[in-house]
Formats: structure tokens, sequence, C-alpha cells
């Protein structure tokens, strides 16, 4: 699996007289992760759909480091879990499989199961797991067709600090190499999880992309980096807002 | 159903008994109001006529549900599919709300004639609308976020009509079909009272106009009985096949 660089140029989004975001441009690089936050209403979910194929932006292109498409590659976490309620934990996470008309596979999902930490609750249905447990099924459907890239809009702002960061740990460790953009409200999280940060202010401010971070994620929550990122992120985050 | 809710209903049915039989006591001439003991006589005694009167209703009654609900899905999948169809095929399930179906069923017999036909369609008549519009209605308020993960999975629109919004819209249609299992029976009575040779309507109309009163009665109850029947049966089916639900 080889992950491609994303490059985003002059794209815009507006509804009617409404200017959501205009020109906006930055690059995910190849098999990194990068975070993208701002303050509420500045069309941080907008961006990610529109990069996901969800919605079609009014201006700009998006073209990757092959030359290749983006659909058909990529792998999507909502703000919830998403799991079907009807179906169990195994079907939801080959769920690609019944989408598409493939068989699935047993030997993955029974893998997979393992990797997240969930074996013996393949055949429960969601509503019988908790919170933290239906987030980490959501995971592996995820990785179900090993996709190269990743675009995932607030997925852990449900849990619990503990499950939260436990999550992020198993996020970061199974989407090592993939090129992966995180909608995110927490400065923690984004600097815990990321190789670089986005920061989309309103409508005419355009987005930042110089807050590149060092050394590789999950950085420990106690990590003097991390906490010295945040506040530099926070100050960052105050600028796009003002 | 739970033991709790069954004990509940059967607490309701003698509840309710027990305030007729004490109407009755109250010196109402029994051609007017038979009393439950004359009701269950009349029950024995005109058992078999009124076996072979209830299975026409019943006949009648199954098949509009069957019909009803096929049409009813059939038009529910054909608006979600295009919202130009939904656009033509909207006034036409109002409209078949609109009718009066005292007034229409006069008209079905005459075209369709005394038999079944007539009275399975006023039944269909009758599903039809509650059925479209809350399987409608479940289809069209699916999850966006479960489309759109369907969609960056690559489902084709067919695969997530199959796969997302039939699924995600069965708890709605559940209650199509319970509304739809209660109501049936109106429709098929209706078809009778107007014109038939056989059927609970077609009784109590003779027992009526012969003051028959008691057989009046065991008609009636043999009809909520199976109104009833039919309603608890749905439910439990509903109950099993949407078991992952909350609203089940």
């Amino acid at each position: 699996m080889k992950s491609p660089a994303i490059h985003v140029k002059d794209l815009g989004l507006r509804f009617g007289e409404h200017v959501v975001f205009d020109k906006v441009s930055f690059t995910l690089p190849a098999g990194k992760w990068v975070s993208l936050l701002g303050a509420s209403g500045v069309g941080k979910t907008s961006l990610i759909r529109i990069l996901a194929g969800l919605m079609p932006p009014t201006s700009g292109t998006i073209t990757t480091s092959d030359g290749k498409p983006i659909a058909g590659r990529l792998a999507w976490m909502g703000q919830k879990d998403l799991l079907y309620p009807w179906l169990t934990i195994r079907n939801n996470i080959a769920l690609s499989a019944r989408l598409t008309g493939r068989r699935s596979d047993h030997q993955r999902v029974d893998a997979l199961l393992s990797q997240v930490g969930l074996e013996g609750y393949g055949d429960q249905r969601p509503a019988a797991l908790s919170g933290g447990m239906r987030q980490r099924a959501a995971l592996a459907r995820t990785l179900y067709d090993d996709k190269p890239i990743v675009m995932m809009d607030e997925p852990f702002s449900a849990l619990d600090t503990i499950t939260r960061t436990r999550i992020q740990a198993l996020a970061a460790e199974l989407l090592h190499d993939r090129t992966v953009l995180l909608v995110t409200h927490d400065p923690m999280e984004a600097c815990r999880l990321s190789h670089q940060l986005l920061v989309l202010a309103s409508a005419s401010g355009g987005i930042d992309d110089s807050h590149v971070l060092e050394g590789a994620p999950p950085r420990a929550p106690n990590d003097h980096y991390l906490l010295h990122s945040q506040a530099q992120l926070l100050q960052q985050l105050v600028r796009a807002n003002a | 159903m739970n033991r709790q809710a069954a004990l509940r209903g059967i607490i309701v049915f003698i509840g309710l008994l027990l305030v007729w039989w004490l109407i009755t006591f109250m010196g109402i001439p029994d051609f007017l109001l038979p009393s439950p003991a004359a009701t269950a006589k009349a029950l024995w005694t005109q058992r078999a006529y009124l076996a072979w009167n209830s299975l026409t209703t019943a006949s009648e009654i199954v098949c509009g549900l069957v019909l009803g609900v096929a049409l009813g899905m059939a038009v529910a999948l054909l608006m979600i599919s295009s919202p130009r169809l939904q656009r033509w095929l909207m006034p036409l399930v109002l409209t078949s709300q609109a009718i009066p179906v005292f007034a229409i069923a006069p008209l079905l017999v005459l075209w369709l004639g005394f038999g079944m036909s007539a009275k399975v369609m006023m039944a269909v008549l009758i599903i039809f609308f509650p059925v479209t519009s809350s399987f409608f209605d479940g289809l069209r308020r699916t999850n966006r976020d479960y489309l759109d993960l369907a969609r960056t999975m690559g489902a084709s629109q067919g695969a997530q009509l199959r796969h997302v919004r039939l699924m995600a819209a069965l708890p709605a249609l559940g209650s199509g079909l319970r509304m739809a299992a209660a109501v049936a029976p109106i429709g098929a009575i209706i078809g009778e009272w107007v014109g038939s040779s056989a059927g609970l309507g077609y009784v109590m109309l003779n027992a009526n106009a012969r003051m028959q009163s008691d057989v009046c009665f065991a008609a009636l109850f043999i009809l909520v009985l199976m109104t009833v029947l039919l309603w608890v049966t749905m439910d439990m089916l509903l109950r099993r096949l949407i078991n992952w639900s909350e609203e089940h």
C-alpha cells in the first residue's frame, strides 16, 4: 500500500452569497497524519466532506501525488461510530464487502477484531457494546479494506477522556503510514496524533498550514513538546478567530 | 408480547365484559343490548354459521393486508427512487386517504361485484396510506451519515437502497404495518355492509334487520377478537424481525 499526498488548490465553497471559505490551498503529505482545526462554523466538516467526495466544491482542484482519484482509496470515519444497528459487529467491519457485493473475508475480520481488542464480540449487535468498544469496531471497519487515505471527522469527540486517549493511541498505531486527515476541536488530540496542523480561519482568512510537529505520534500526554505545541496551537486558533 | 402485557390485555377484556354485564342490569331490553351470556349463547348455537362467515372475512382481511402492504411498499420505493416520480405519486397517495371509504364502497361493489374482490379492494384502500406514508417517511429519514459512509465505500444507489435505506426504514414501516393490521378489518367490513352474501359484516346486517342483537354482538365479538389477534401476531413478528431497533 502506497499512500499518496493530496494537493488542494484554491478550494472555495459558497452557498449563494455566503462564502464559507475561499482560495484554500494546502497539501496533505503522503503517509502523514494531519489535523484540521478551527472555530465552529468555519467549514471544517464541509472541507473534509469535499475531500472525501461527499459534496462538490464551488471552485478549486484536488489532486493526488500519483495522479489517481481519491474515490475508491478512501476510508471514512464520521462524528459517530456509524455502526449499522441491524448488523452484527462482524458484518459492520466487513460492511464495504456487503455494499459492493463481494464476499467478506472472515479471517481478516477475525484479525481486526483481535487487533482492536474485540475478540468474542463479533456476533454482538452494536447496541450491546459500550461507546469505546463501538468506536474500536468503527476503527476496525476503517481498516478492513486497507485504504491508503483515511478521513475522520471528529471521530473521538463523544468518548470520555480515558477511552479517547486509549483509542487515539490505537488509531495512531493502526493507521501508521496512511495519509490521514482528522477534523478535531481538541488541541491536545491534534498535537498528540499529528505530523502537521491546519488551522482554518473564517471566510477571508484562509488556512494556516505552518504548524509542523516534530517526532512521531502518538505523543505521550505529558510530553513536554506536546504541551508546548498545544500552547502554540491555542494562540494560532485565537489569531485565526480574531 | 411479554407476560405483563398479556395480563394487562386480559384485565382490560374482563373489565369491559364486567361493565357490559352491569349495564344490562339497568333494564335495557335484550334486543337493544344483549347480555354477555346471551351473546355467548349465540356464539355457541350459531357456531357453524359464524365460523363460515368469519373465514370469509378473515380471507378478505389477509388478502387485503398482503396486497395493500405490497402496493404501499412498492409506491414508497418508487417515490424514494425518483424525486420526479415522488412529485407525481404523492397526490395519488393523498387522494387515496382523502376519499371517504364509505363513499367509494358502493362504487367498488358496482364495479367489482358482490364477491371478494370489492372487499379486498376496500381493505387495500384503507391500508395503502399508512403503509406508504410510514415506509416513505422511514426511507426519507435515513441517517445521512449512514449513506455518506456507504458512498465512501463505493456503494451503488441500488446497494444503498437495499442495504441502508430499506433496513433503516424498517422501524417506521413496522408502525405502518401495525396500523394496517388494526384498520384492515374495517375496510373488509365496510365492503360487506355495502353489498355481500357472506362475511361477518353480512351477518351483522342480517341479524340487525331481524332484531337478533345477540347474533350481531357475537359477530362483533369475533371481529374484535380477529383484529386483536391480527395485531398481536403482526407485533410479535415485527419485534422478532426488527429486534435491533430501540423503537420496536
